[in-house]
């Protein structure tokens, strides 16, 4: 079956700032008498009338990290479906054990404006295409399931890059789907782990990322809470958050409370350096913004955010990362993963991973999480690759219930030990 | 502010109004069958912490969600702009979209007669809602974050007390001959106190009650108390040895495993052979202390709801019964593609087509008090589970938890960064004990629970 179905939604949301304390309103219906209703229910807030008087509004000025080559809301729908039909195609062609293929593209178009009484006006366009693949296998009453994906701020000529084509994402899904179904029972208990490019990201947002979004610092319930210029992590990692990639789902040219995307340097060589700033934490801490304040909609208030979470590269061969282990898990591919701010403790899931044995990939391992402490864990990176890989797929992240596109982004790296959750005890 | 400046209550005769205004529009501009869903929400939440107030959040959105069929082929669309000129363009838009859909009989609208009739009043409305007001918000808000800090002087800090309010009215009409509508109020309270551990860790915990009608809502000061008794008994948590060993889930934790099943026994997963349950109708999936129901009439329940989201009426459905899986719960195409009727099942969010899902979803609660379920010589007393890692194709299970280590019956420490697994189908097969203690505060409501056994991986 072949479903269908578009949705524009246009609203406008007022804050009204008072001290830390955060009034906010929003409406779908712009009318004058329902516009101005909302800017009073924001303003409650404020007990005194004594606001910023009239301001005068200058554009601010903003670079293009996403171009857009052809854009994609525009091109005929048989165009579009063509795409998942070859999809399809190329994953029921992969192997005669693929029982069911599902394929999904969306795209999206938005437009922000962001007004603010500092005077700013700033404008900007943040197109999103995504491809999904997701297939299931079956071989003799076992069964198993298997995705692929990729997300972008492009148009169509996304599906030109390298591994975004329909045919890559269908044959990644089948492939998957088939290594899976003979994947044995992961062991428990604490070992050596190799997390793999790209994917392995999600670690990096989840054990670090969150603990430095400076809300959290401002409030003091992050376990990062007053360590700038502490050693937070093994001198092996420098991690950075960077809304300026090329096209990158993360990337922003401006965050939703006016102020440019930018690169920020959280931790240097284990140091934390900085954390993710709006504008109620920039305050609190003299720091200039960050470019982080970010927000799902007009429907919600900005909250300190990540844009594109990245490890940089480091000096180690990804195969003599492999080879130094004796016996460890590899871990590949993953489906997500959530921490606790306070105490710092993170589990994310597997969807992809290997036993290593003597230095070499074995088994395929059964669905795990690994669970660790964000700042033990970093401390236990013991090698870090050369070959740095930017996620392509299709993260979202969610916080205080408000969903944004985030990017991630690793080397291969080795933790010297974190908590395997399997089901072979011993 | 004066009363006039205020928007009108969600009125769910407005809503239907609407849809049918809209239903008309979609016919007329060529569809040969349509279904509309109309929203009317309102929310109100109001943060305190530390004592000061951090946010106040006020709103309300009206939208319409509309599929059509034309020629068998689907189209959904969605709009908050409600202005007929809009609607009838809109209409014209989403007819002209399903030309680019496969055709698909099976996604034909439900027979008329299947319709529901009378619209039950399930008591989902509460008039002592709407009169409460950010300063009354503000002021509840206030008392429980109050109390949890007063408890301790080990409580340090706060994630804070948030008081949440919503309001809304929904109507659906369909070409298929049904047209209704209902409205609903819910009130809520959480409270995160925060406590200073040993190297540097601090320990959150959480306290909500939750209630559609405002009477029943717990007290503000009883669910802070409550909010800094666990998390104060947090304190000190360390891991366990990696070894198999019985696993108690208390009714929070039983929730989110319960929720997960609901996953597995959806009548879409089933089709789509994406989960471990398709073809597994007949012999036991639980042990026979499992009996799960999906109950959408009961009255002033979080999840009930009068009629489906195809318009088709909503009855009781037995899911398992002692352990036996007695139905997969079905919206009418998920029925289509299995052969067998709706089990008026249908949900639908307002951008997007119907699927399954359910309303309360509830594992009966069993005889043994929950004290007597901990009696056990030594294992995992689960409170709180982290992480997706659940694979519904497969039944593989493996999520972090935090909770106590239980010794000679008794919680001896509290327990973090660890994980627990097992394979779903050995794990609801291996329930050895349901507690009597339903948690009736969400749409999904579990019992304390007992499994036999599980891995543990910690230290």
């Amino acid at each position: 079956m072949l479903t269908v179905g578009r949705v524009v939604t246009l609203g406008l949301g007022v804050r009204v700032l008072r001290g830390d304390a955060t009034g906010y309103a929003y409406t779908e219906e712009l009318s004058e008498e329902r516009m101005r209703e909302a800017a009073r229910t924001a303003g409650q807030i404020a007990a005194s009338g004594a606001g910023p008087g009239p301001v005068s509004i200058q554009p601010v000025a903003l670079p293009d990290f996403y171009p857009v080559r052809e854009p994609s809301l525009v091109r005929p729908g048989a165009d579009k479906v063509e795409l998942l039909r070859r999809a399809d195609r190329a994953a029921r062609a992969h192997d005669p054990r693929i029982v069911r293929v599902e394929v999904s593209l969306s795209e999206e178009w938005r437009e922000v404006l962001v007004v603010s009484s500092d005077g700013a006006l700033a404008r900007d366009r943040q197109p999103m295409i995504r491809f999904g693949v997701s297939a299931v296998a079956e071989e003799g009453g076992k069964r198993q399931g298997g995705r692929s994906g990729g997300a972008a701020r492009r148009g169509m000529e996304q599906f030109e890059r390298p591994g975004q084509s329909p045919e890559e994402h269908g044959r990644e899904a089948a492939r998957l789907a088939v290594a899976m179904l003979h994947a044995q029972d992961a062991p428990a208990g604490p070992m050596e782990v190799v997390l793999g490019p790209g994917e392995s990201g999600i670690l990096l947002h989840e054990a670090v990322g969150h603990g430095l979004e400076a809300d959290f610092n401002r409030k003091k319930t992050s376990n990062y809470t007053d360590q700038i210029g502490e050693s937070v992590a093994s001198p092996l990692c420098t991690v950075v958050d960077d809304g300026t990639l090329g096209s990158a789902r993360g990337s922003i040219n401006v965050d939703d409370e006016g102020n440019p995307g930018r690169r920020n340097v959280l931790i240097e060589n284990g140091r934390l350096v900085a954390y993710m700033q709006d504008r109620i934490s920039s305050r609190h801490f003299g720091a200039p913004p960050s470019g982080n304040g970010r927000r799902e909609s007009f429907r919600h208030e900005p909250l300190p955010r990540m844009t594109n979470t990245l490890l940089q590269a480091g000096s180690d061969d990804p195969q003599d990362i492999i080879r130094s282990v004796k016996r460890g898990v590899y871990a590949k591919n993953f489906s997500g993963g959530q921490v606790n701010i306070s105490n710092g403790d993170f589990v994310f899931s597997l969807t992809e991973s290997y036993l290593i044995e003597d230095g070499k990939l074995t088994a395929p391992l059964k669905g795990v999480n690994l669970i660790g402490n964000g700042p033990e864990v970093l401390r236990q990176v013991t090698m870090v690759g050369s070959d740095f890989k930017l996620s392509d797929g299709t993260w979202t992240c969610g916080k205080d219930g408000q969903s944004v596109p985030v990017g991630i982004g690793t080397p291969t790296v080795k933790i010297a030990q974190i908590t395997v959750g399997g089901t072979r005890a011993g | 502010m004066t009363a006039s400046d205020r928007r009108p209550l969600p009125d769910p005769a407005a809503c239907q109004a609407v849809a049918e205004q809209m239903l008309s529009f979609a016919l007329r501009a060529g569809a040969d069958a349509a279904e509309v869903l109309v929203r009317d929400g309102s929310e109100l939440e109001v943060k305190i912490r530390l004592g000061e107030p951090e946010l106040v959040k006020e709103a309300g959105s009206r939208a319409l969600g509309l599929r059509i069929l034309k020629d068998n082929r689907a189209a959904v669309t969605y709009t908050s702009d409600l202005q007929p000129d809009a609607m009838a363009s809109l209409a014209r838009q989403t007819v002209e979209l399903a030309g680019l859909a496969e055709p698909e009989p099976l996604a034909a609208l439900p027979a008329r007669e299947l319709m529901a009739g009378q619209v039950p009043d399930l008591e989902l409305w509460d008039d002592a809602v709407p009169s409460l007001d950010v300063r009354e918000a503000m002021r509840r808000a206030l008392r429980g974050e109050a109390a949890a800090r007063k408890l301790d002087s080990r409580i340090t800090n706060s994630e804070g007390a948030v008081f949440g309010r919503v309001m809304g009215a929904m109507a659906f009409a369909t070409s298929a001959g049904f047209a209704g509508s209902y409205r609903g109020t819910n009130v809520s309270y959480v409270v995160e106190p925060v406590c200073d551990d040993e190297g540097g860790k601090k320990r959150n915990g959480a306290y909500w009650s939750s209630s559609r009608y405002l009477a029943t809502l717990l007290d503000e000061e009883a669910v802070g108390i409550e909010a800094a008794r666990r998390t104060l008994a947090k304190l000190g948590s360390r891991k366990v040895a990696t070894a198999e060993m019985p696993v108690i889930f208390a009714p929070e934790a039983a929730r989110s495993l319960l929720g997960q099943l609901a996953g597995v026994i959806s009548g879409g997963a089933v089709w789509r052979r994406s989960t471990y349950l398709a073809q597994r109708a007949g012999p036991p999936v639980a042990s026979p202390l499992i009996s799960v129901v999906d109950d959408p009439h009961l009255r002033r329940a979080p999840g009930s709801r009068p009629f489906d989201a195809e318009g088709l009426a909503t009855r009781p459905n037995v899911v398992i019964s002692e352990g036996v899986l007695r139905t997969f719960l079905c919206d009418t195409y998920a029925g289509r593609k299995l052969g067998r009727p709706s089990t008026g099942s249908a949900g639908r969010g307002i951008g997007g087509g119907p699927h399954v899902s359910t309303s309360n979803f509830i594992l009966r609660p069993g005889r043994t008090p929950p004290a007597e379920i901990e009696q056990v010589e030594g294992g995992l007393y689960v409170t709180e589970l982290m992480g997706f890692g659940f694979n519904g194709v497969t039944g593989d299970y493996s999520q972090g938890a935090g909770g106590f280590w239980i010794e000679k019956g008794e919680r001896a420490y509290p327990v973090s960064e660890i994980t627990i697994s097992a394979n779903f189908d050995d794990l609801w097969k291996g329930v050895d004990a349901v507690g009597s203690d339903l948690d009736t505060r969400s749409s999904v409501q579990a019992p304390t629970l007992r499994v036999s056994r599980m891995t543990v991986a910690g230290r």
